[in-house]
C-alpha cells in the first residue's frame, strides 16, 4: 500500500536537532540511539543521520552510530539516509549499510564530472540519491532553474550514468518565506510549481525536500511553525513532493488548524494578494502571538480526573500509580455491584488491562507498572474483609498460577520479584519460594500448587549449573508444564545448549526480560498458540545449539605456553611497588551512610528497573525520561529515609598483605620476612590468540598474577576487601511487601545494592589516599570515581577478570569477613546479604579491568592443579568460560 | 568458444531449461580420506601448524582431486561447477597463514574447473559446460559486532573486506571462469563490497561477467545472519543487476521452499536454489537421500519456481544427477516484470510505489 508522504526523521541530524548533537558531542551514543529508536516507533519511514557539525569528526560519527544502529533490530529495520554535505563522510556512511540506503545529498555545485562520480559511486554501493537542485551557478531559487537544474541531472544520471530513475529524488529547495524581503515572497510557490513540472517531465523521480526551513522566520513560536509545515505539505503533496525531512510526531491535520490561522498562512504560503491594507507576511507576524499558546502558571496537582466516572478514576489511579483516593473509588464501585468480587472482575481489571496495553505497546514503563501493582495491591487489600465476610464467594478466576525461584546457592531476587509483579499485573497468580531453594523443593512446591509454569531465576554463574540440574530433575520426575529461565547471566544460548536438552518432557524458554515475561507465559498458556509457540521456540534453539556448535570449533585460543609467553610484563627494576600503612585487616563498623549516598553511580539503579541510559541524560530522555524522574524523586525520598532513620548497616573490612606472584599464582605471606606462605589466590590467563606482538602494539595474554611482583624481583603487597550495606534490607523489604508495597521493597532492594557498590567506591578511594596511601593527592570527582580514572583497580572474583567463584572462600577467611562483617557466603559462593562487595585491590599503575574470555583444557588442568581439584571439578566451576565441550 | 560465446551460450541455455549447479565438495573431500601431506604437497611440506582442513588449498596440492570432482559433477549433469575457491581470500586463508597463496589458489582453481568443462563440452558440443568462480563467505562480518560489550565494534573494514575480495576476484577472472557466483551470504554489507570489487573491475576494463548472488536463510525466522528478510536482501543487492539471485546452505530443500517462492515473486532475474540435503542429524551428517532431493527440486521446477537447481552441503554426484534427471524437459521459470518502483531496505523491505 502506498503511503502518501514519505516522513524521513529528522530528529537523528546534528543540524536539526540541538539535544541529538549534544549527545554525540558528549559521546552518549546509548541515549542517542533512543533518539532513533524512538523516531522508529513514532512511525518514520527512514531515518536521517546527519553528522555535519564543525566539531565533530564527523567521518567517526557518523562509522560509530550506523554501526551500532546495525545492532538494534528495531531500529536497523527501516532504512537510513545518509545525510552530509561532505563527501567523505557520505562515503564513509555507505561503507557501513548492508541494507539499501539513500544518499542525501550530491549535486553539480562542483561540475558535472564530480557529479558523475559520486552518482556512480552511489550506484556501485548501491543506495538511492537525493540531488540537490544545485550547479556551478548556485542554488536554485525560482521554479523555472529548479525545473532545469533537475532536468539536467535526471538526463545525466538515466543516460550517462545508468542510474535507475526510480532511485533518483530531487530537492528542489525550500526556502524560508515571510522574511520580510520581498524576493522571498514566492519561494513556497517556486518550489510548489517546480514539484509540478519535474514529476511531469522526469519519470519515475522522486521529491523530497527540509520542510522546516520554509517557517524559519517563526522560530521560537512552534504552534505557527506547525501551522505554517501543515499548509505548506498540504499544497506540496498535491503537486507530487513525495518525503520530506519533517519531525513525523508534530504535523497538524491540515483541517485541524484554526481557520484565521490558515487563512493567513494559506496566504503566505501561496503568496495570493493581500487581503488588507497590511502585506501578508505583516499580517501573520500579528496573528502569530496569539498562537504561540506559553507555559500555563504553576498549579497544584491536575485534579479534573476525580470528576469523571468512578470505573475511569479507578483506571487513572492505576495507570499513573496513586493511591491517594483508591480505598475511596474501590468503596464506591463496591457499593455498587454484587458482590465485592465484582470490583475485581470489573473495573479493576479493566484498569489493569489498560496497563497491561500500554505496556506492551512500550508507553509504560517498568518502575510504572510496578507503582501500578501497588495501587491494586491496596485496593484488593481494602476488598478482602468484605469478601472473608461473604465466605461462599466462588475463587476469583486467575489466568494461570506461576511458581517463581531463586535457586539454590543464589540469593539475588530483585528481577525475579519485578517479574512476579508483572505477571500479578497480569492477573497471574504467583508463588514466589523466594531465594536460595533446592531443587526438591521448587517441584514438591509445583506439584503441592499444581502450577501451569515453573520460572527459576539466579544472578551468579554457579546458578547456571543449578538451573540445568533442575530441568534435569523435572525431566526425571515427569514434569511436562513449561520452564523459564531468567536472571542476569542466563542467556538464551546457555538456555539451548545447557538447559532445555536436559528437560525432554516439556518446553523451555529464556526470558530476557520482565517486559517479555507476559508474553511468554500468556503464549505458553494459550491452548491455541502453545504448540506453535512451543515448536518454534524448539526449532530456534535447536538452531542456536548448531551455531554454538560451530562457534566452538572456530574460536582461536592461544595455548597456555603462549598465552603465558605474551603475559604482561612490567618492568618489575624500574618501579618499587608502594608499601600499605598497614598489614593484617582492618574493621569499618557502621560506616557513614550519608556519605556513601555521595559515591552513588545511578545507570545502573535505572538498569536494575530496565530502564536504560545513563545518568543524568536519562532524566531528559524523550522516551523514558518521565518515568526516570518520577522513578529518580521516589529513590531520593526513599534514599533519605534510609539515612535519617538508619534502615541499614554498612559494614566492610580491609586488609593487606605481603605478596609476590609465582606463575599465575599470587602468594601472601604472613610477614615481611616473605618465607611463610599464608595463603594463595590463583588467577587466570586470557588465551585469545593474539596475532600482533606487543612490541608492535598488541596485546598482552593478562592475568591478575602480572600486577604482583614475581617472587625474587621485589616486595610487593595485595589488598583485600568486603562491604556490605544490606544488614536491615530484608526486614525492610519484607515489611513492604506484607503491606502489598512491591514497589518499595523492590526500591529498597536495589537502593542497598547502590550504597554496597557505593561503599566498595569509596572505600578503594580511601584506600588510594589513605589506607595503601599511593595516590594521597587524587582528588574527589564522582563522575570521575564511576569511569574508574583512577589508579590501581579492584577485581572481584566470578566477574570478567577472575570468573572463578571459590577464590572468595580464600578472601573471606583472609579478611575473617563474616566476623567481621556479617556476611556469609553460600554453597554457590554468592554473598548474603545480597548487597555486599567484595574484591582485591592491586596497586600496579598499570593494572586494568579485563576479561579472561574463553580459556582451553590446557589451562583448566593447570588450574585444578594449583587449586588442587580434579578436573571435573575445576570445569564445574569454569563452566561459563570453558572454550570446549565438558 | 570464447568466453563472449560462452557466456552468451549460458543466458539462451538458461532460457531454454532449467539449468544444473553442481552438490558439495566438503563432504566429498572427507570421503577421501586426505592426510596432512595430501594437503601440504612439497609447495607447503614446511608449513607451521595444520593444513588439513583447508579444502582450497587442494588446488595447489592436488589439483588431480579437485578434476576429478568437477569432472564427476559435470558427468552427473551439471551444465555449471564451482571453482573450489569458496575460502580463497587472504581473510579466509588466515586461518592457514596461507594469505600469499590466495592469487595462485583462485588462478589454479579457475583454470582447473576450466580445463575439465572445455573438455566436456567439446565432447557434448550441444550442452556447454559453465565454470563459476565460488566466492564464498569470509569469517568475519561488516554488519555484526566482533564484541558481546561493544555494539559498535568490527573485526575488518569495509576497505579491508573490499580487498580481500578484489584480489580473490581479480584471480578468477584472470583464471577463466565464465561467471562469479557470491554465495552462502550471511551479511549484505560484505556481499555489497564483493560487488562493489566486480563492478569497480569493470569500470577499469575486465570483461564483464554475469553476477550469480546466492544468500543464506539461517532459519525459520526467514532472516540472513545479519538480519534482513528475503526482500530486503533482494533490494539490497539488486544494483548488481545479476544474473542471478538466490538461496543456498543452512536449510534443506523443505524449509527453503516459502523463502525461495518469495524470491521467485519479486526478483526480476533468474532465481536460483542450492539447499542442503536436509538438516544435519545428531552428528552433523545429512541423510537425505539422491532420490528426495531430485523429488523435493522436481516440484520447484513443475511449479515453475526456480531458473536454476543444484545441491549445497551433503549433496554428492548421485543427488546432483536425480535432480538433472528428475527436471529434465521442464521449462525453466518466466522472469517476471515488477512495475517500477524506489525499492529500499534496512532489515526489511521499504517500496515507494
Amino acid at each position: 500500500m502506498r503511503p502518501i508522504f514519505i516522513n524521513v526523521g529528522e530528529r537523528t541530524n546534528v543540524t536539526g536537532s540541538a539535544k541529538f548533537r549534544k549527545l554525540i558531542a558528549d559521546g552518549d551514543y546509548p541515549a542517542a540511539l533512543s533518539v532513533a529508536r524512538q523516531q522508529v516507533d513514532a512511525g518514520a519511514s527512514v531515518i536521517d543521520v546527519n553528522m555535519d557539525e564543525g566539531l565533530l569528526d564527523s567521518v567517526h560519527a557518523m562509522k560509530t552510530f550506523l554501526n551500532l544502529i546495525a545492532a538494534e533490530p528495531d531500529i536497523a529495520r527501516v532504512p537510513v539516509m545518509i545525510d552530509s554535505s561532505k563527501w567523505e563522510v557520505i562515503e564513509a556512511g555507505l561503507r557501513c549499510v548492508q541494507g539499501k540506503s539513500i544518499v542525501n545529498s550530491i549535486s553539480m555545485k562542483e561540475g558535472e564530472a564530480k557529479f558523475i562520480e559520486q552518482a556512480k559511486a552511489c550506484l556501485r554501493y548501491g543506495a538511492a540519491v537525493v540531488v540537490m537542485a544545485f550547479d556551478e551557478l548556485g542554488q536554485a531559487d525560482t521554479a523555472a532553474r529548479k525545473v532545469e537544474i533537475c532536468q539536467r541531472a535526471y538526463k545525466i544520471l538515466t543516460e550517462q550514468v545508468g542510474f535507475p530513475p526510480e532511485d533518483i529524488i530531487f530537492d528542489p529547495n525550500i526556502f524560508a518565506v515571510a522574511t520580510g524581503i520581498d524576493e522571498h515572497n514566492n519561494y513556497a510557490v517556486d518550489f510548489i510549481e517546480a514539484c509540478r513540472t519535474i514529476k511531469a517531465t522526469c519519470p519515475h523521480a522522486r521529491i523530497s525536500g527540509g520542510v522546516s526551513n520554509v517557517s524559519f522566520s517563526f522560530r521560537g513560536n512552534e504552534p505557527v511553525r506547525r501551522a505554517i509545515h501543515g499548509v505548506f505539505l498540504y499544497h506540496a503533496i498535491a503537486a507530487g513532493m513525495d518525503m520530506g525531512i519533517v519531525n513525523a510526531g508534530d504535523l497538524p491535520v491540515y483541517d485541524d488548524i484554526p481557520a484565521e490561522l490558515r487563512e493567513a498562512v494559506e496566504d503566505v504560503i501561496l503568496n495570493r494578494p493581500q487581503r488588507t491594507n497590511i502585506s501578508n507576511t505583516e499580517r501573520l507576524v500579528e496573528l502569530a502571538p496569539k498562537y504561540k499558546g506559553g507555559k500555563s502558571e504553576a498549579k497544584g496537582p491536575d485534579l479534573t480526573w476525580r470528576e469523571k466516572s468512578v470505573g475511569e478514576r479507578i483506571t487513572h489511579a492505576l495507570v499513573n500509580g496513586l493511591t491517594d483516593y483508591i480505598e475511596a473509588d474501590t468503596e464506591e464501585a463496591r457499593q455498587g455491584v454484587e458482590r465485592p468480587l465484582h470490583v475485581i472482575e470489573g473495573p479493576l481489571m479493566d484498569g489493569m488491562n489498560v496497563v497491561g496495553d500500554l505496556f506492551g505497546a512500550g508507553k509504560m514503563f517498568l518502575p510504572q507498572v510496578v507503582k501500578s501493582a501497588r495501587v491494586m495491591k491496596q485496593a484488593v487489600a481494602y476488598l478482602e474483609p468484605f469478601m472473608e465476610a461473604e465466605k461462599v464467594g466462588k475463587p476469583r478466576v486467575q489466568a494461570g498460577r506461576i511458581l517463581m525461584a531463586t535457586v539454590k546457592g543464589d540469593v539475588h531476587d530483585i528481577g525475579k520479584n519485578i517479574v512476579g509483579v508483572v505477571l500479578q499485573c497480569n492477573n497471574y497468580d504467583v508463588i514466589d519460594l523466594g531465594v536460595m531453594v533446592s531443587a526438591d523443593r521448587i517441584l514438591d512446591e509445583a506439584k503441592a500448587h499444581n502450577v501451569d509454569i515453573v520460572g527459576l531465576s539466579g544472578l551468579i554463574t554457579p546458578s547456571l549449573d543449578e538451573m540445568a540440574y533442575v530441568a534435569g530433575e523435572m525431566e526425571r520426575r515427569g514434569f511436562t508444564i513449561p520452564l523459564l529461565i531468567g536472571g542476569a547471566t542466563t542467556s538464551k544460548t546457555h538456555t539451548a545448549v545447557k538447559i532445555a536438552p536436559r528437560y525432554k518432557g516439556g518446553s523451555t524458554t529464556y526470558v530476557l526480560d520482565a517486559s517479555r515475561a507476559v508474553g511468554v507465559v500468556s503464549g505458553l498458556l494459550s491452548p491455541t498458540e502453545r504448540d506453535r509457540i512451543q515448536a518454534e521456540t524448539a526449532a530456534d534453539y535447536a538452531k542456536v545449539r548448531e551455531q554454538f556448535a560451530r562457534g566452538q570449533s572456530n574460536r582461536a585460543r592461544a595455548t597456555l605456553a603462549e598465552a603465558r609467553d605474551n603475559a604482561f610484563t612490567p618492568d618489575w627494576t624500574a618501579y618499587a611497588p608502594p608499601k600499605p600503612s598497614f598489614t593484617g585487616t582492618r574493621t569499618f563498623e557502621a560506616y557513614d551512610l550519608a556519605d556513601l549516598a555521595r559515591h552513588i553511580d545511578w545507570s545502573p539503579f535505572f538498569a536494575s528497573w530496565e530502564l536504560i541510559g545513563r545518568y543524568p541524560q536519562i532524566l531528559e530522555d524523550d522516551v523514558v525520561g518521565e518515568a526516570a524522574v518520577s522513578l529518580f524523586a521516589d529513590a531520593q525520598a526513599m534514599l533519605k529515609k534510609i539515612i535519617d532513620e538508619k534502615w541499614f548497616e554498612a559494614k566492610g573490612v580491609v586488609g593487606f598483605w605481603p605478596a609476590n606472584s609465582d606463575g599465575d599464582d599470587i602468594v601472601l605471606y604472613t610477614d615481611e620476612s616473605r618465607q611463610t606462605e599464608l595463603a594463595r589466590f590463583h588467577s587466570l590467563r586470557q588465551q585469545m590468540a593474539k596475532t600482533t606482538a606487543q612490541a608492535d602494539g598488541g596485546r598482552a595474554n593478562v592475568a591478575l598474577a602480572d600486577f604482583i611482583a614475581p617472587v625474587g624481583t621485589r616486595p610487593d603487597w595485595i589488598g583485600g576487601f568486603a562491604v556490605t550495606a544490606g544488614h536491615g534490607e530484608a526486614q525492610i523489604a519484607k515489611a513492604f511487601k506484607d503491606k502489598g508495597d512491591d514497589y518499595s521493597a523492590i526500591m529498597a532492594a536495589a537502593l542497598a545494592d547502590r550504597l554496597a557498590e557505593a561503599f566498595a567506591e569509596a572505600l578503594h578511594r580511601k584506600v588510594r589516599t589513605e589506607l595503601w596511601g599511593y595516590a594521597p593527592d587524587e582528588v574527589f570527582d564522582v563522575d570521575a570515581l564511576i569511569a574508574e580514572q583512577y589508579r590501581g583497580i579492584r577485581p572481584a572474583a566470578g566477574y570478567p577478570a577472575q570468573p572463578d567463584h571459590t577464590e572468595k572462600a580464600t578472601l573471606f577467611r583472609l579478611l575473617d569477613a563474616e566476623a567481621a562483617t556479617g556476611l556469609e557466603l553460600t554453597e554457590s559462593f554468592a554473598m548474603f546479604p545480597t548487597a555486599a562487595v567484595s574484591g582485591l585491590y592491586f596497586s600496579h599503575p598499570e593494572s586494568h579491568y579485563f576479561g579472561v574470555g574463553r580459556i582451553d583444557k590446557d589451562q583448566v588442568e593447570d588450574y585444578a592443579r594449583r587449586k588442587g581439584w580434579d578436573v571435573k571439578t575445576a570445569e564445574r566451576w569454569l563452566g561459563p568460560i570453558l572454550n570446549y565441550e565438558a | 568458444m570464447t568466453r563472449t560465446e560462452r557466456i552468451a551460450a549460458l543466458k539462451q541455455a538458461a532460457k531454454e531449461r532449467v539449468l544444473i549447479l553442481d552438490g558439495s565438495w566438503g563432504v566429498m573431500f572427507q570421503k577421501r580420506g586426505l592426510t596432512e601431506e595430501d594437503y601440504r604437497g612439497e609447495r607447503f611440506k614446511d608449513h607451521v601448524g595444520q593444513m588439513k582442513g583447508n579444502n582450497d588449498i587442494l588446488c595447489l596440492t592436488r589439483p588431480d582431486i579437485v578434476g576429478d570432482l568437477h569432472d564427476q559433477y559435470y558427468a552427473a549433469g551439471a551444465d555449471i561447477s564451482e571453482t573450489n575457491t569458496f575460502s580463497s581470500t587472504s581473510i579466509g586463508q588466515g586461518e592457514y597463514a596461507q594469505e600469499a597463496a590466495v592469487r595462485d589458489m583462485n588462478l589454479a582453481g579457475a583454470r582447473i574447473a576450466r580445463e575439465v568443462a572445455d573438455r566436456w563440452t567439446a565432447k557434448e558440443p550441444h550442452k556447454p559446460r559453465f565454470v563459476a568462480g565460488s566466492i564464498g563467505p569470509l569469517p568475519v562480518m561488516l554488519s555484526m559486532s566482533s564484541d558481546v560489550n561493544d555494539p559498535g565494534a568490527r573485526k575488518v573494514t569495509f576497505d579491508q573486506v573490499y580487498a580481500a575480495y578484489r584480489e580473490q576476484i581479480q584471480a578468477l577472472h584472470d583464471g577463466g571462469v565464465d561467471l562469479f557466483l557470491v554465495e552462502t551470504i550471511t551479511d549484505t554489507l560484505n556481499c555489497k563490497a564483493a560487488i562493489k570489487a566486480i563492478l569497480d573491475l569493470q569500470d577499469e576494463g575486465y570483461e564483464p561477467l554475469p553476477i550469480w548472488i546466492s544468500g543464506t536463510i539461517t532459519d525459520r525466522s526467514g532472516r540472513t545472519l545479519s538480519g534482513q528478510t528475503v526482500e530486503a536482501f533482494w533490494n539490497s543487492v539488486r544494483h548488481a543487476k545479476p544474473f542471478a539471485i538466490g538461496l543456498n546452505c543452512a536449510l534443506g530443500a523443505e524449509l527453503m521452499r516459502p523463502h525461495i517462492a518469495e524470491l521467485s515473486r519479486i526478483a526480476d532475474t533468474l532465481v536460483s536454489a542450492y539447499p542442503n540435503a536436509g538438516l544435519p542429524n545428531a552428528f552433523g551428517e545429512y541423510d537425505e537421500t539422491p532420490d528426495q532431493t531430485g523429488h523435493a527440486l522436481h516440484d520447484w521446477a513443475e511449479q515453475g519456481i526456480v531458473n536454476i537447481l543444484g545441491g549445497c552441503c551433503g549433496t554428492t554426484p548421485d543427488h546432483i544427477r536425480h535432480v538433472a534427471q528428475a527436471v529434465r524437459g521442464m521449462t525453466p521459470r518466466p522472469v517476471p516484470e515488477r512495475p517500477t518502483a524506489m525499492r529500499l531496505a534496512g532489515l526489511e523491505p521499504f517500496e515507494l510505489a
